[in-house]
């Protein structure tokens, strides 16, 4: 993929930087808005993932970037925590971790493309999705290697059935691109960055913030329990609508898919990993609760932003 | 190191086989599983989730269906 368009002047700056055209300072340089933040956040991260064509991959470790990069990230983590700061879980933890994903009450998107969104609103929160879903799973890779084995051993199983048991022909991600491709949509990684307001890459920056940081493995098991454990009921909504409007069937046989793998996944990622892992070192406890309520938050914002915007 | 002890005496094998309190059965492994009409399943991922509250639309596999059943119809 190639480098998206600046949306302020960190994001320009960065662009150049990454481009080799400039070295800026970054204290001279603050984000212009939430875009330009989340958008400048997002390039860095992606840097760690597939990266893009047109920068040179061994940025990934230049310090100069990874200095910018915390700086971005410091007053993002501090803002998710001061959001989750009053959430509480009772115990055993499994169970309350279970309860507070299921209380959470807020607008859900698929029942609207379920029942009423047109064909164009459908196609335009694919889009957005996109960001994600060309990546799924992929973000919480980086945390496998920091686990204790028996949260290990059950993210082993989990993240094997996202990577489609070893069958690329099965994989997620690539389920969504095949779906995408026969909608017309571009299957290609990063297509429609452009086009995501900010609170989607926010939702994307939260995964890879938590993923890439050893220090927040707990976070990001928690992302992954509440993601999960929010996927199987809404996944049936969205493959109905799907067809509905009268989408390719690939699209909606990539959400009937996750109707059953999300099923078991939220038992796993909530019982076997986040249960286990708090388990064996109590001290993740409180990053759980964060990570978890952060995915459940930031979705919420981003129904109330897309539903907002349909309404218009 | 957190979790030593736990790593030290090895921690328990896994059961193939995990009731999940209000909702499903996990189950490990490649199995066949025979529903109540005597119909044949075979699972087809690493790890799969029997529905035990008798509501779910993919059945035998559980579909989350639970989560919408008050407390006392859970499994
Ligand atoms: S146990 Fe989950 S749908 Fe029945």
């Amino acid at each position: 993929m190639l480098t998206p368009k600046a949306r302020g002047p960190l994001s320009a700056a960065l662009l150049d930087a990454l481009h080799g055209t400039e070295r800026p300072s970054w204290d001279d340089l603050a984000p212009a808005d939430e875009d330009d933040l989340q958008l400048s956040l997002w390039t860095l991260y992606e840097l760690s993932f597939r990266g893009f064509d047109d920068v040179d991959p061994a940025l990934e470790w230049d310090p100069h970037l990874l200095d910018l990069r915390r700086r971005l990230e410091r007053p993002l983590e501090a803002r998710w925590r001061e959001r989750a700061a009053d959430v509480e879980v009772g115990e055993p933890f499994a169970d309350g971790l279970m309860q507070l994903i299921e209380d959470d009450d807020g607008p859900s998107l698929a029942a609207v493309v379920q029942r009423d969104a047109t064909r164009e609103q459908v196609l335009e929160l694919l889009r957005w999705r996109s960001v994600y879903h060309l990546k799924e799973a992929d973000p919480t890779s980086f945390t496998l290697p920091r686990l204790p084995v028996r949260a290990q051993a059950a993210l082993a199983a989990l993240q094997y059935d996202e990577y489609g048991g070893g069958d690329p022909a099965r994989l997620h991600r690539h389920l969504f691109a095949l779906g995408m491709s026969d909608a017309g949509l571009r299957p290609d990684e990063g297509a429609y960055v452009d086009d995501a307001p900010a609170i989607v890459l926010e939702q994307n920056n939260a995964l890879s913030m938590f993923g890439l940081h050893r220090r927040l493995r707990g976070a990001s098991l928690g992302h992954l329990a509440a993601f999960e454990a929010t996927s199987s009921l809404p996944s049936r909504k969205m493959a109905s609508g799907i067809r509905r409007v009268g989408l390719p069937d690939s699209l909606a046989a990539y959400y009937d898919e996750h109707v059953e793998a999300d099923a078991v996944h939220e038992q796993l990622a909530v019982r076997l990993i986040c249960g286990t892992l708090v388990e064996d070192e109590p001290e993740t406890r409180t990053d759980v609760v964060v990570g978890a309520f952060t995915c459940l938050d930031l979705e919420n914002r981003f129904a109330e932003w897309a539903l907002e915007r349909w309404a218009a | 190191m957190t979790g030593a002890e736990d790593q030290a005496e090895g921690p328990r094998a896994r059961p193939d086989v995990v009731l999940c309190p209000g909702g499903p059965m996990l189950v490990f492994g490649d199995l066949v599983v025979e529903d109540a009409a005597g119909e044949q399943h075979r699972t087809h991922r690493p790890v799969s989730a029997v529905c035990r509250c008798g509501k779910s639309a993919s059945a035998p596999w559980c579909d989350g269906t639970h989560k919408a059943l008050p407390a006392k119809l859970r499994p």
